[in-house]
């Protein structure tokens, strides 16, 4: 057993599986190759080159398409004469009109403001390391908030339920889809291949770096 | 990383090495240590409350899915009549009219995949509350799976909030949300709550050597 300053430096070098807790020696794969944990498949490191400056074009594409979608024509109906027309911000706040005000709020914030939050804290935490300085203060904490959001984030969700609605209403009505619908289409896309190159670890350590090399 | 290691063979964890895993960042630290130096995060080892949080979310989810189910979904007023769907109703009706997948897609994310989800929670937490000793992968995959399509149910509290947004033609045609909307989408965060709440970890507890005297070689290679 060597001393404890040894125990220290030699953690940096650690990587404990995040789903089962194994611990082992992180070694960098080859670009676009995996490290998987051999005891529960939790996929450790994914390292692919210029992840970093990737993820913030996506997210700054996903904040574009988003504030975007907000002011266009999403969906209309016509039927017999009669016609209506709804924005993406009308459909996230159509509870509302019926005292669900509370679940109004939640929609908003699954659909819109959990993936503008999202985006805006990814480029915020990685912005000043794509164009190699140092982090700005509050980085890490503003990824793993990003992280934490991640599951709340449901835009994908709801282009689907939108696809579902279409169907119920095609019986009855006329629908033209507007813009924003394809917009959100373009969202989810994008967000799928985010998710591809966002490697944890490599953002963690780059994180870390980044702040020591030039601290 | 060791690529050839077998399942079989012990693997050691940050816990037996007396270390501290950051579920977050995948860092480790002396045990004991408060927060993660690197994202902030709180270190728990393994979280004993986190069970009786798994369990607390699981029956408020389920307590929510009940009325969810028994009261509309949403109601529609065709000419003055109004009419109300409940969700296995409301998936019936577009089955008969011909959509059967869209009906089968509602059935599945708003009944299948919750009550399911509901069954594989208790199942994944008695499962670490009796340390089951076998079967640590499949349960891992059912934690992923769990964890994964879990918040797919939400897509029957959008389908509502699109078509009343949406299908408002004066007198002709209009729909509401019924009281079940609210119910059910609370339903689905309590239950991602839960699941959220489990701390995978001690699936692989059981695992554990129970003789902590008997020399560990696995541990010299990390530390020496
Ligand atoms: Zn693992
Ligand atoms: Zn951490």
């Amino acid at each position: 057993m060597s001393s404890m300053q040894n125990i220290q430096a030699d953690l940096e070098q650690l990587i404990a599986c995040p789903a089962c807790d194994a611990l082992y020696r992180a070694a960098l794969p080859e670009n676009g190759e995996r490290a998987v944990c051999p005891r529960c498949h939790t996929v450790l490191i994914a390292p692919v080159d210029g992840a970093v400056i990737r993820v913030v074009a996506f997210a700054v594409a996903i904040l574009i398409l988003l504030v975007s979608a907000m002011f266009m024509p999403f969906l209309s109906i016509e039927a017999g004469g009669l016609s209506h027309s709804t924005s993406i911000a009308d459909a996230a706040l159509s509870f509302s009109e019926y005292h669900m005000l509370g679940l109004s709020i939640g929609v908003v914030a699954l659909i819109i403001f959990v993936p503008i939050a999202r985006a805006i804290l990814v480029i915020f935490a990685l912005f000043p390391l794509m164009l190699d300085k140092k982090p700005w203060r509050g980085a890490r904490t503003a990824f793993r908030l990003s992280e934490e959001l991640r599951p709340w984030s449901m835009a994908e969700i709801f282009v689907l339920g939108v696809g579902v609605a279409l169907v119920k209403v095609a019986a009855m009505a006329h629908v033209e889809l507007g813009m924003a619908f394809w917009l959100f289409v373009a969202l989810v896309l994008v967000t799928v291949f985010q998710d591809g190159f966002l490697c944890r670890w490599s953002i963690w350590s780059a994180l870390e770096q980044g702040d020591r090399q030039n601290g | 990383m060791d690529e050839h290691s077998a399942v079989s063979e012990h693997v050691v964890t940050a816990k037996e090495a007396g270390l501290v895993s950051c579920t977050h960042c995948a860092r480790v630290w002396p045990i004991g240590t408060a927060a993660c130096a690197r994202c902030g995060a709180r270190l728990v080892s393994r979280d004993e409350k986190s069970m009786s949080r798994v369990w607390a979310w699981w029956f408020v989810g389920l307590l929510c899915y009940i009325p969810a189910n028994v009261f509309p979904m949403l109601q529609t007023t065709f000419l003055a009549r109004t009419s109300g769907d409940t969700i296995v109703g409301g998936a019936i009706v577009l089955m008969m009219h011909g959509a059967i997948p869209v009906g089968l897609v509602i059935l599945l994310a708003s009944v299948v995949i919750p009550i399911a989800k509901f069954i594989a929670v208790a199942y994944l937490a008695l499962s670490v509350q009796f340390r089951l000793p076998s079967d640590q992968l499949r349960r891992m995959k059912l934690y992923e799976l769990v964890e994964f399509i879990g918040r797919w149910s939400m897509i029957d509290v959008f389908v509502v909030a699109v078509l009343t947004a949406l299908v408002q033609l004066s007198v002709v045609v209009s729909i509401q949300p019924g009281s079940a909307a609210v119910a059910f989408a609370l339903a689905v965060v309590f239950t991602m709550l839960a699941a959220r709440s489990f701390d995978s970890r001690m699936i692989w507890d059981s695992l554990e050597t129970p003789a902590e005297a008997e020399p560990d070689d696995s541990r010299k290679d990390f530390l020496s």
